[in-house]
């Protein structure tokens, strides 16, 4: 079971007045200014401001001065079409969505396949707070906290078969709850992949969280892929089934423009984007364009993944 | 065939008071806010412009560039099919606002969007399709908007149509620059790409139909 942190707006108990206190006015008063100043001092925390890095997470890759994103633009800036196209139509439009219950399969090339309702799902790996830099394949970028498993340990209790090379990733499908679904604007349901040693890469999350809470619904809720040295789109939402393949599997933007978003889709400063250039990134909160690491800072991690490819045939 | 008392009516409509009042303002008004907006998120952290301001900036500018220019190449059916004749004049200030904002949006992606990155923009205008077709659209726009005064129009005559003319490949070049600029999400393209054929589809049955 995932622990879900107070809202800093929710009242804990302790905020409650105890009835004593609620007759008397004066005391009252004082209880209730410190009710207030409880409010607006866990408000502080929410992250318009600054916040120290260690209690959101381990930083990984971070440069010196890389600051988590503030939430309302983690939570407010999202690209999740299955909710529409224009980036403030997540939040907007995903306010009703349950993602609770929810089932997860992993099936495929593995030797114990399964469908696992969420918690029993999570019990493969150890819940983790990670800051990882994310960068997006239209030039912006933010550093986010987020909270979740390892990909690899769900694949190592999957066992995986002989032959398995590859891992498919499918968000679920349900126009009657993602009403962007119900436009072909993309291939439905959205899905995705990683090379088998991609995806059992240390780095490579399965995230239930960001800012120690639940994900919002935007972020993809209640489980995304996390691959912070790929653009973006690879971190697909909202995961119902999880296969193991011997081939290379069919992801959602390479089928839509296939000149454009390639399978690997590591970030990449020297390989442009066939409309824009990749060397540089506009990090969300600043003016000043910042410039693109090869593979979003993380080089040094994953690099060896790649050698003896020619990436900008493999991008 | 009689025409019913309230189309009558409808077509009779003079100039409003306020309309020129309203003409200003649409014109003056949503550009420049964009900076104001643009600024006070920057200045003062307000989310006016969202998480990614001069972004979101830059396609305002470009979409109001396309209402302007729905809204000059709208004045003449307007004209014809209300018999709002005193619309007329309002046509060149359209048109301007257009150029001027278009202009807006093309210094703004230049300056605060790609930051003056002479590398970058040298590539953008000699490789990029969509960069190359939008660029266009602006350039033809330059001699109309040079063109558009009084003392132009008496000198240049029948070459002022000739030249003037050229106003309707701004629409088409500028709404296929929108087009291939976004990645999947196509329907305002879609959107204005109809309401373009449709003023400009008006004008090839109405020049068929009246041969002047």
């Amino acid at each position: 079971m995932l622990i879900r942190p107070a809202a800093p707006t929710d009242l804990r108990s302790s905020d409650i007045t105890p009835e004593p206190l609620y007759f008397s006015r004066r005391e009252w008063l004082a209880a209730a200014g410190l009710t207030v100043g409880a409010i607006a001092g866990a408000g502080a925390l929410l992250p318009r401001r600054a916040i120290a890095q260690q209690t959101l997470g381990t930083p990984y890759g971070l440069q010196p001065d890389d600051k988590p994103t503030p939430w309302d633009d983690v939570t407010g800036y999202n690209n999740f079409y299955e909710f529409g196209t224009d980036k403030a139509d997540p939040a907007a439009e995903s306010r009703h969505f349950k993602p609770r219950p929810w089932t997860v399969k992993v099936d495929g090339l593995v030797k114990k396949p399964g469908d696992y309702p969420l918690d029993d799902f999570l019990k493969a790996g150890r819940i983790e707070d990670r800051i990882y830099r994310h960068r997006c394949v239209e030039a912006w970028s933010m550093v986010i906290p987020w909270r979740g498993i390892m990909l690899a340990d769900v694949i190592k209790r999957a066992e995986p078969a002989p032959g398995a090379k590859y891992v498919e990733f499918t968000t679920l499908y349900d126009p009657a709850r993602m009403p962007g679904q119900r436009s072909p604007v993309l291939r439905w349901p959205y899905t995705e992949g990683l090379r088998l040693d991609e995806a059992m890469h240390p780095l490579a999350l399965l995230a239930t969280g960001v800012y120690g809470r639940d994900l919002p619904n935007q972020n993809g809720a209640p489980l995304r892929l996390v691959v912070p040295w790929k653009y973006g789109f690879k971190g697909i939402k909202s995961i119902v089934r999880i296969r193991l393949t011997d081939r290379q599997p069919d992801t959602a933007w390479n089928l839509s423009a296939p000149n454009e978003y390639g399978f690997y889709s590591n970030v990449n400063p020297t390989v442009d984007h066939p409309r824009w250039s990749q060397a540089k990134e506009r990090r969300i909160g600043e003016f000043l364009r910042r410039s693109t690491l090869m593979f979003n800072g993380y080089a040094a991690q994953v690099a060896s993944l790649y050698s003896g490819m020619d990436l900008r045939r493999n991008y | 065939m009689t025409v019913p008392a309230w189309i009558a009516r409808v077509r009779g409509w003079k100039r409003p008071r306020w309309w020129r009042w309203a003409v200003w303002i649409a014109v003056l008004v949503p550009a420049p806010m964009v900076l104001v907006r643009l600024l006070s998120d920057f200045l003062l952290g307000t989310r006016w412009l969202g998480s990614n301001p001069v972004k979101e900036g830059e396609l305002i500018l470009g979409q109001l560039t396309i209402k302007y220019l729905v809204a000059t190449l709208a004045v003449t059916p307007v004209r014809r099919i209300v018999g709002w004749n005193w619309v007329q004049k309002d046509r060149r200030t359209f048109g301007l606002t257009a150029f001027f904002v278009g202009l807006a949006h093309f210094l703004w992606y230049a300056m605060l969007d790609i930051q003056f990155d002479g590398a970058e923009l040298s590539k953008d205008l000699t490789k990029r399709t969509y960069i190359i077709v939008g660029f266009m659209a602006l350039l033809i726009m330059v001699p109309l908007a040079v063109t558009s005064t009084r003392a132009m129009i008496a000198r240049l005559k029948q070459r002022w149509t000739i030249l003037h003319n050229w106003v309707y490949a701004v629409p088409v070049l500028g709404v296929t620059h929108w087009w291939m600029s976004v990645k999947a999400d196509i329907g305002e393209p879609i959107f204005y790409s109809a309401v373009f054929a449709g003023l400009l589809g008006w004008r090839i049955w109405h020049a068929r139909r009246e041969p002047s």
